[in-house]
């Protein structure tokens, strides 16, 4: 069952064609990796089904409905989450807070029920607290549940974003880049997370340079170039593939 | 956690009761009359404090929110309605309740609005107002945000100054107390000097609570969501431009009630009271009581407020906070701007890793 | 709280008719004239800084004060000459001391700064000369001094105000696009960096696009002050019109503040045809708030590059 579809998506900035028709879809509780050198149109791909971007053209389908041109809350609202590249915690609120807002879509509380503290919303907000920390200790960082996002090291702030994410209970997961920046522990200790929260029956989408990582966990491998969709397989088939070779090693000299 | 929000307002309440126990004690009872003028103000600071300080949206003109609120519950319950006596809207409105007949300085009979229903119809329009300008002034950024407010302010003020029947440059005055309940009127009665003193602190006092569970709550952290990455903030779910603009109307509520009440006390109301200059003094008091700081914005702003109510400042009142405004923009410019600088550095240089610079 | 409406004008013909017209064109046209002088001030800031300096308004005003009180020692041209150069050092005063030092600028600090500047110098103003209007003298002839063109009669001063903006703007098109300095403001305005590379101070640009503001604000404040007055509060419509017809035409686009200057004089002289002279500024405001809502890039401006600029 495909939980995610891309069909002929194309988008374009001023002169640069950063996707062209690109088409592929994502089998539901599978990790899919989107690879390819940088400029590919990876990130600008992660955008438009997150929302922050609309396609010139093409469709994307979410379980079945299109949710092209919806605003990035909706799409939450629909069940994908996603991370960012360079990483977008909120640096004044602790872990927890930044996780808890992932439970925003789950939780009602207004600003009329807010300003009265009624009493429910003390339950869910209860509720909330629970349910986040809970996911930190899934993820192994409880710990630091009341330190400033801020003064976190780099490697557990990407851990943190990535909770503030499943926070939003997605049947989808976006994950752009997990490990740039991680060193070798680090990165095992993400893989292993990605693993998890497949194993969970959460579906993957993920965008990565580390090809180690990228072949170790990914069921699917999507590769893009120049805009394009050059190769979709499984890791195997791309390790294979002389378009992909061509692409990122460069043509053999004659 | 819950106590402790509530401590604080309990002290404050404590401080209050002191304030005039002292006061009365003292002999200087006038005093009390600057000092809810002072309260008054303050509900529109602390309104202000949550849009400047939580969201970091800058408004240049909430002054114009207090104006809308004083000077429609001024003209609704000041203006004659006998010559429209036979009116279909008028008789309507006397069988609604919402009109009174009375007598005036002079003692002459007017049917007019009363109070409540004045109130009531100014936040009303406040809020219609804020939602209809709120909506495309928020997605606007920096510097043209705050030219919007500003420009929204002097259209307020230039309004209320050269319309006729908002009395023009005079303003408005005899207006009548507000009874609020049996026994509890807000007007400028002296007799019922330390009742209004308590009636404004107490809405104070009630705003302040309503905000702190408010910055407490789901809705507070999405703002402070907002304030922190706004485009996170929209991915995790929240609709952004909702909150702000709900925070905007909510903000230009408290402002429009502080301009309602204070105007019952005063009897009256200028055209000053929508001017750039009660704008800036409102943002230079969120400045130095720091932008976020909801009991440092309300400590700062009662105080300079009384003092310059008082006439300390003599005629060097709006300079004085030109140049707190100045002085604090130049030296500690903390919440609001503190964020924006966040942002504007990680945009010069998109390759460095994200580090928050410290302002000199 | 009538209104005068063009069928309400008594002895209405055809030749009263364009004589008020063009009254109104004239006064639309002077009014834009100065409109466009503090547009490209905030223009020449804004290009080599990003920051709106609200304090433009308050050159203006400043030169036309301090000409007056020069005046009373000194022959006219001689006043005019020295309030230009004492407001161009207030100017750079007001970069030195508050803008220049500050090593982590975020423009929106910077602007509020600036009106808190404005406010002072508005305060300043006030203890210095008080709450009356003042005026300089007409510069050749008296204040019922016409010429006559046609049907049309316009007081020489008109002419002045005319003239003298236009040989600012074209000394200022010469300046910036054929000398050195005016070269090296506009690279630096252009990318800070890649200038500071090729030695050009960065810092001395910044002072100097304050001074030629506040020269331009002073000379203007100088030469339409007969006709319209001066006083301490002066300003502030002033900064918010002008800053109108900047983002009219498009911020940092100063051939294009000209057009929208006139376009702004003239729909704010004509609006008295419909509305109450008090509302005349709500014209200006409205006109600057359905801009910012509609098209904030300004009508001539480039919106892509609009969207890039930072704030």
């Amino acid at each position: 069952m495909s939980i995610l579809e891309i069909r002929d998506i194309s988008k374009r900035f001023g002169g640069l064609q950063a996707l062209d028709n690109v088409s592929f879809t994502v089998q539901q509780g599978s990790i899919k990796a989107l690879i390819g050198p940088n400029g590919a149109g990876k990130t600008t791909l992660f955008n438009l089904v997150s929302g922050v971007l609309e396609p010139d053209s093409g469709a994307i389908n979410f379980n079945g409905s299109p949710i092209q041109g919806l605003k990035p809350y909706q799409v939450a609202a629909c069940g994908i989450a996603r991370t960012f590249q360079l990483i977008r915690l909120f640096p004044r609120m602790s872990a927890l807070e930044n996780i808890m807002i992932g439970r925003h879509v789950h939780s009602r509380a207004g600003f009329v029920a807010g300003m009265l503290n009624l009493p429910w919303t003390c339950r869910e907000e209860k509720e909330i607290r629970g349910k986040s920390l809970e996911i930190m200790r899934f993820l192994g960082i409880e710990g630091m549940a009341e330190s400033e996002a801020n003064s976190l090291a780099y490697g557990q702030q990407r851990i943190v974003e990535l909770g503030r994410a499943l926070a939003c209970e997605p049947k989808l997961l976006l994950l752009d880049e997990p490990v740039a920046g991680l060193n070798m522990r680090e990165t095992s200790e993400m893989a292993k997370l990605i693993v998890k929260i497949r194993t969970a029956g959460i579906t993957v989408l993920l965008v990565e340079h580390d090809m180690t990582l990228v072949m170790n966990i990914s069921d699917e491998i999507v590769v893009l170039s120049y805009g394009q969709k050059i190769a979709e397989d499984k890791p195997l088939g791309i390790q294979k593939n002389p378009e992909v070779i061509k692409v990122y090693l460069g043509e053999e000299d004659a | 956690m819950a106590r402790n929000k509530y401590l604080r307002i309990a002290i404050f309440t404590a401080c209050v009761i002191a304030i005039q126990i002292i006061t009365s004690f003292a002999g200087k009872t006038p005093y009390l009359t600057q000092l809810t003028m002072a309260g008054y103000y303050s509900l529109v600071i602390i309104g202000l404090t949550l849009l400047m300080g939580y969201t970091g949206q800058i408004s240049l003109g909430h002054a114009g929110f207090f104006a809308i609120g004083g000077y429609l519950s001024a003209f609704l319950t000041t203006y004659n309605l006998i010559p429209y006596k036979d009116k279909l809207v008028v008789t309507w409105l006397a069988k609604t309740g919402a009109l009174v007949m009375r007598q005036d300085l002079y003692g002459r009979d007017i049917l007019a609005v009363q109070p409540w229903a004045a109130c009531i119809a100014a936040v009303l329009v406040t809020i219609a107002i804020a939602y209809v300008i709120g909506r495309p002034v928020l997605k606007l950024k920096g510097h043209y945000l705050a030219m919007a407010t500003l420009g929204f302010g002097t259209i307020v003020y230039k309004i209320v100054l050269g319309t006729g029947l908002l009395g023009a440059a005079d303003g408005l005055s005899d207006i009548p107390g507000f009874r609020l309940i049996p026994g509890l009127e807000v007007s400028g009665k002296a007799a019922l000097r330390i009742q209004n003193y308590y009636i404004a602190w107490g809405l104070v006092i009630l705003g302040v609570t309503l905000l702190t569970n408010l910055i407490h709550s789901r809705v507070g952290r999405a703002l402070r969501s907002i304030h922190g990455a706004e485009d996170a903030a929209n991915a995790m779910g929240v609709n952004t431009s909702q909150y702000k603009q709900n925070i905007f109307i909510l903000s230009a509520v408290f402002a429009a009630v502080g301009g309602v009440f204070l105007t019952h006390f005063n009897g009256g109301i200028g055209p000053s009271e929508a001017s750039i200059m009660k704008s800036v003094r409102y943002v230079a008091i969120i400045a130095i009581g720091g932008m976020a700081n909801l009991w440092g914005a309300l400590s700062m702003g009662t105080v300079l407020n009384f003092l310059s109510l008082r006439g300390y400042f003599g005629s060097y009142d709006d300079a004085v906070f030109g140049f707190i405004l100045v002085v604090i923009m130049l030296l500690a410019p903390e919440g609001l701007l503190r964020t924006d600088l966040f942002r504007d550095i990680r945009k010069r240089f998109q390759h460095k890793p994200s580090q928050e610079e410290q302002s000199p | 709280m009538g209104h005068r409406t063009y069928a309400s004008i008594p002895f209405f013909d055809g030749m009263q008719h364009i004589e008020l017209l063009s009254q109104y064109l004239v006064a639309g046209i002077t009014y834009g004239t100065i409109y466009a002088v503090v547009a490209i001030g905030f223009n020449i800031i804004y290009n080599a800084t990003g920051i709106i300096n609200f304090a433009q308004g308050e050159f203006v005003m400043l030169g036309g004060m301090t000409a007056v009180m020069l005046h009373t020692l000194l022959p006219l041209p001689l006043a005019i000459l020295g309030a230009v150069i004492i407001t161009m050092t207030v100017g750079a005063l007001i970069e030195i001391v508050f803008i220049r030092w500050l090593t982590s600028p975020a423009v929106l600090r910077l602007t509020i700064i600036t009106i808190g500047i404005a406010i002072l110098i508005r305060e300043i103003a006030l203890a210095l000369w008080g709450t009356g209007v003042k005026a300089l003298p007409y510069f050749t002839g008296t204040a019922v001094t016409v010429i006559s063109i046609g049907d049309v009669h316009i007081s020489p001063q008109v002419l002045w105000v005319i003239s003298i903006s236009a040989v600012m703007v074209v000394i200022l098109h010469f300046f910036f696009t054929y000398t050195l300095l005016g070269r090296q403001m506009r690279a630096c305005a252009s990318n800070r960096d890649a200038a500071r590379l090729c030695g050009i101070s960065a810092k001395n640009m910044v002072t100097l696009s304050f001074v030629l503001s506040a020269g331009i604000g002073a000379l203007a404040g100088c030469v339409v002050s007969p006709i319209t007055y001066v006083q301490y509060d002066s300003g502030t419509s002033l900064a918010i019109k002008g800053f109108t017809v900047a983002i009219l035409g498009g911020l940092g686009n100063s051939m294009a503040a000209i057009a929208a200057g006139l376009i702004l004089g003239i729909l704010e002289s004509f609006s008295i045809w419909v509305m109450p002279t008090a509302y005349k500024d709500v014209i200006a405001i409205s006109i600057l708030l359905l801009i910012l809502f509609v098209r904030p890039s300004g009508i001539f401006g480039n919106v892509e590059a609009s969207r890039l600029k930072e704030f």
